[in-house]
Parts: structure tokens; sequence; C-alpha cells
């Protein structure tokens, strides 16, 4: 069996959740050959290449391919689809943006947001908020799958996998790019950061998340979240957002500063290591799922918090 | 234009799922049901494009149970025209509702339709993406602001991954809808009153000759395995404590 892994990446660079993806499509058991499609995106490629347990790497160049608009990119993973028994890619904007409809019009019913393979057709994915599992077995010859990189270790490098450059379809000519607003920070990712520190409601504005909640986070060296109150109120921008239907993070260290604990968040960020919650209401349902629980007004004890850091580590 | 948005009926988002002793399911008896929060969203987008003069008409559609008409009154009492309930009792995969939505596009012939971004309960993510596939139309997913430009094209932004994106499409065309896209209205009194008097067509699967076998077969449905019981801490210090020396993350 081969599986193709399309790759998540920025044409300079390959993102970790490629790295993460890969240890879900080796776990089916076959030889993995990864998509990198895009404009210019050799880099990516060969990041892809260095990746162990990667047998082939696709390269498409081309000026439809720059944004990884859905249209053209499923058009390019229908053209691939016959030589492979599994198309799978991480359940980020893009994967889910294009992988249903690679999906469709393969008269396959894809299985998203995998967090486990059973077998090469039996996975584990979340429902309802992940307040269940579910296990189900894909009976479509073909598989469709995304991957909840949270739920996999990233495979490391050692490989040196061939890259071929493969032809670019035409444009279906019904999607165009205008822009991007894309977020600018030094900070780390959320998908891929150790520590987390999430700002909530509780946090009152945006300037008191650049005022309480980044610096903390900058000590850490930690990567900023949100709830969704705190998103839609303003404070913070909506990548930020973690949860249901924001993203899933389990880092080392989860530490949730004026968060209720809505099960819509909780579906976000319930997996990572170590949860700690500051919440001045000690009946907050955010404490059932904290290792560390400190009932307190965040705008007091952060500081504090950030001061003791010092101490420790200086 | 006619704008169609279909709406699902899931259980409603503030109720704490309960999985069955048994892993044959979630347990539904007795639990409060609504309409997809992210369909209200769909809804109200389309009721706002109505006002602004850009559409005419508003179709609802759901698949499901006979209580999904429930589903549909409550899209009629916030403004929609009418609706069609294509019932079901079993469970309809996204690939088979998309296959189904086909059809009715097909007959009704909308400018534009608008879903969810994602079902709170399969969460799957992907009925709009496939429909527009299947129809071979672009498909603005995630959208957080939709713009109709003057050469009949349309200007979606997204919400994606490391911010805002911004794109193009060519009408007609697939909408699903995110969190920011706007906020729904409530239905007033008197709207849900006139909302009784609105049409709802009932149709069957095998009126759109759609097969909707399941291809995922659900093999246990367990519940998530729980966090071991944490500690409360008094203080800043010993906070950073436990997480150096008992926790070691720091
Ligand atoms: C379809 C749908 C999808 C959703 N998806 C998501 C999602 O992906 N992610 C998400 O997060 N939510 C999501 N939600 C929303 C979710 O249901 C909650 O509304 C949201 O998580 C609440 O955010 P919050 O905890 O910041 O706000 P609140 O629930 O208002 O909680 C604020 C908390 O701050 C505390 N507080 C206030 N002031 C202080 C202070 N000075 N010091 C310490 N503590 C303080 C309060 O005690 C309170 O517990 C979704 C909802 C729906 C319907
Ligand atoms: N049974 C259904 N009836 C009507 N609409 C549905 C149904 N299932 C899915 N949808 C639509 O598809 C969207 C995404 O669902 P999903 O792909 O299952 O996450 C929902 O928000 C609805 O708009």
């Amino acid at each position: 069996m081969t599986t193709l892994l399309v790759a998540e990446h920025d044409n300079a660079s390959l993102s970790d959740q490629t790295a993460k993806a890969l240890t879900a499509a080796a776990d089916l058991g076959g030889d993995v050959h990864i998509l990198v499609a895009g404009k210019d995106a050799r880099p990516a490629a060969e990041a892809a290449a260095k990746l162990s347990g990667v047998a082939k790497v696709l390269l498409a160049n081309g000026d439809v391919l720059l944004n990884g608009l859905a249209e053209p990119t499923a058009a390019l993973i229908l053209g691939l689809a016959d030589g492979y028994d599994a198309i799978v890619a991480p359940a980020t904007t893009a994967g889910k943006n294009v992988l249903p409809r690679v999906a469709a019009l393969l008269d396959v019913m894809q299985v998203s947001d995998i967090t486990r393979v059973v077998a090469p057709d039996t996975f584990e994915r979340p429902i309802y908020a992940g307040n269940a599992i579910q296990t189900v077995k894909a009976l479509d010859a073909k598989k469709v799958i995304t991957v909840r990189t949270a739920s996999f270790q990233a495979a490391g490098e050692g490989g040196s996998a061939a890259i071929e450059e493969i032809a670019v379809p035409e444009d279906p000519g019904l999607s165009g790019f205008v822009g991007n607003r894309l977020s600018e920070s030094e900070r780390p990712e959320l998908t891929s950061a150790k520590i987390i520190v999430s700002g909530g409601r509780g946090v009152g504005s945006d300037e008191n998340f650049e005022k309480v909640i980044t610096p903390l986070a900058d000590k850490l060296g930690a990567a900023v979240g949100a709830s969704r109150a705190a998103v839609d109120a303003g404070f913070a921008p909506n990548d930020w957002q973690v949860g249901q239907t924001g993203k899933v993070v389990a880092p080392e260290l989860y530490i949730a500063c004026g968060i209720s604990g809505a099960i819509q968040h909780l579906a976000g960020m319930k997996d990572s290591k170590v949860i700690v919650a500051i919440n001045k209401d000690e009946d907050a349902p955010i404490f059932q799922v904290a290792d560390y629980g400190l009932v307190a007004d965040l705008f007091d004890v952060i500081p504090e918090l950030e001061a003791e850091l010092d101490k420790v580590k200086g | 234009m006619k704008v169609l948005v279909p709406v699902k009926r899931v259980i409603d988002y503030n109720v704490k799922v309960r999985v069955k002793p048994d892993g044959s399911g979630v347990d539904l008896a007795n639990v409060k049901m609504s309409m997809n929060p992210f369909d209200e969203i769909s809804v109200e987008e389309a009721i706002r494009l109505r006002e602004a003069g850009k559409a005419e008409e508003i179709v609802l559609v759901s698949i499901g149970p006979k209580q999904a008409q429930e589903t549909i009154r409550t899209g009629l009492a916030m403004g929609a025209d009418r609706g069609i309930l294509v019932e079901t009792d079993a469970p309809v995969e996204p690939l088979a509702v998309a296959k189904i939505l086909k059809a009715i596009v097909e007959a009704e012939e909308p400018g534009l339709v608008i879903l969810g971004k994602q079902a709170i309960d399969d969460d799957s993510n992907q009925t709009g993406q496939m429909l527009a596939a299947l129809l071979g139309w672009a498909q603005g997913t995630f959208a957080s602001k939709l713009e109709f430009k003057d050469d009949g094209t349309a200007d979606v932004t997204r919400e994606i991954d490391g911010g805002l994106q911004t794109i193009n499409l060519k009408m007609p065309l697939v909408l699903t809808t995110d969190l920011r896209l706007n906020e729904p209205r409530y239905a007033s009194l008197p709207n849900i009153m006139k909302a009784k008097k609105k049409p709802i067509d009932m149709k069957t699967v095998d009126d759109y000759g759609v097969d909707i076998a399941p291809r995922l077969e659900v093999v246990s449905t367990v519940e998530p395995p729980a966090r071991e019981a944490g500690v409360r801490v008094e203080s800043v210090a010993e906070l950073v404590d436990k997480l150096k020396n008992e926790a070691g993350v720091l």
C-alpha cells in the first residue's frame, strides 16, 4: 500500500504539522510519499525529503498553487489519486479546506481528525467536542484522512528521499487570491509550542492581554492562546482561539487565565500534559481539568508569577 | 438570488454529552436538541443578504428525523421563507448529505449555499467542501466576511490558522460559516407565530435516489480517558515550586 501525505508548508519552509501527520501516515503501514504543492516550494520539498520514513517527495510548482486555493489544489491531488491507497493531510485549516473536496470526487467518505490508527482501515476520532471517542472502520477502498496533529509525535529527520517534479493542472478558474492578513509574531506557534499561556474573557480587554498575558508568555517562551469569548470580544486575533472549533493543542504546560472552562474550550486543550488554571471563581469548571488550580484575581497573581519565575530561573 | 441554507438538528451545545455504557453510542434520549450553532450563523447571514436587497428567497433544508421540522421552524422564525425536510431516521454521513444537497441545488437553482463549517455532533467539517466539489463550484470555507462585487463575483474572508485570508470566488458558490461572520438574532414572538404558517416540503431520501448506506462502520463509542484530579495551590510560590519540582515543566 502507498499513502500520499499532503504537506503543510509556506513554500519556504515545512510546518512541523507535516512531520506529525507523517507519523499517522506511517502507522497505516505502507510507503509514504509527500506532496508539496506550491510555488518556488523546493526548500519545503527538501525539508520534506529529510523526514525519516519518506519514500518520495512530489513537488508541484505553479502560480495557481501559490496560495493553496482549494479548487486547483484538489484538482492536483485528484490527478494523483489513482496511484494511492490513502490520501492524508494534517487537520489544519488548509487540510480541512482541500481534502473533503478530493474525497467527494473520489466518492469516498473522509475520516476527519483521527487521533489514532488502530488498523490500516480503522481509526479513533473524537466526536461531540471530545466528549466521546469513536472507533470507525472505513469501508471505502481508498482512504481519505485528516490527522489531529496534537495526538501524534513529529517524525524525526534522517531521510533522504528523492524529489520528483510533477506537472501542475490547469486552473479550474473558480477562485483567485486577494490577500492574507497573517498575525506576525516572534513567539512560537500555538500548535508546536511547549508552553501556552491562554487568556479568556476575564482578561477584560486587548490592552490587558498585551499588559498581562503576553509578558508572561514571553517570560516562559510560550505561545499565546485565547478562548472564543476573548476572540469574539476583540481581545485576541482569531488564530489564537483554542477549542472545539479553533486549534487543538497539547503542550507540556497550558496556563489558562480567566477562562471558565466550557466544554468547547476544554476540547482544544485537555490533552495538555500539565494544566494550570488561574480563575477567581472557585467553582469554575476549568478547575476540574487543572492539575494545579489557583483561585485568585489574575491581575494580582500574574505579575507575582513573573517575579517568582525570575527567581527560580535567575 | 435564492439562498439555500442546510440546517442540522444536533444535541444542544450546552448539554453534557453522555456515552452509553455499552459503547453503542451517545445517549440522545430526552436530551435537548437545537439547530447546529454554525447553521444559525448561516441563516442569519442569508437574512442579512435579503435585508440588504441581495437575496430574494431563503430556503432551509434539513436531512434527519421528523423532529428536524422544529429545527427548520427555528430558522423560519428567524426569517427564512420555506423549508424542505428530507426525512430519515437513519444516520446520514456528510458524503450522503452532500449528494442529497446536490440534487436539491439542481432542482432549486440557488446562487449561494451557506452551510456551517462544522456540525458540533460529528465534528466532521466536510459537508460544504464536498457539496462544492460535487457541484463543481467554488468554495469559501470558514468565512468571517462575505462581500459581493459588481462583476458578479464575491470576496470571502476566511479564518485560517495564521490569521485571515481573502479570496475572490465565482458565483454560484458554497460558503461555510465561522463564528465571527455575524451574531444570529433571536426570533421575535410574532415571527415565531408567522413561522408556523410557512411551508415545509416533506421529502424522503428516495426522492433523490441517493444511497445513504454508511461508509464508516462505527466499531465503538467510548468516554475519553479522564484526567486525574488535580490540587489547589494557595500561593504563586507554591505553584512555581510544584511546576518546577513536581511536574518538571519549568
Ligand atoms: C458552536 C460553538 C463553538 C465554540 N467553540 C469554542 C472554541 O473553539 N473555543 C472556546 O474557547 N470556546 C468556544 N465556544 C464558546 C464556549 O462555549 C464559551 O462561551 C467560551 O469558551 C467562554 O470563554 P471564557 O471562558 O473566556 O469566558 P467566560 O465563560 O465568560 O469565563 C470568564 C472566566 O473568567 C473569570 N474571571 C473574570 N475576571 C477574572 C479575574 N480578574 N481574574 C481571574 N479570573 C477572572 C471568571 O470567573 C470566568 O470563569 C464555542 C461555542 C459554540 C456555541
Ligand atoms: N443532516 C443534515 N441536514 C442538513 N444540513 C446538514 C446535515 N449534515 C450536515 N449539514 C450541513 O453541513 C455542515 C457541516 O457539517 P459536518 O460536515 O458534518 O461537520 C452543517 O453545519 C450543516 O450546514
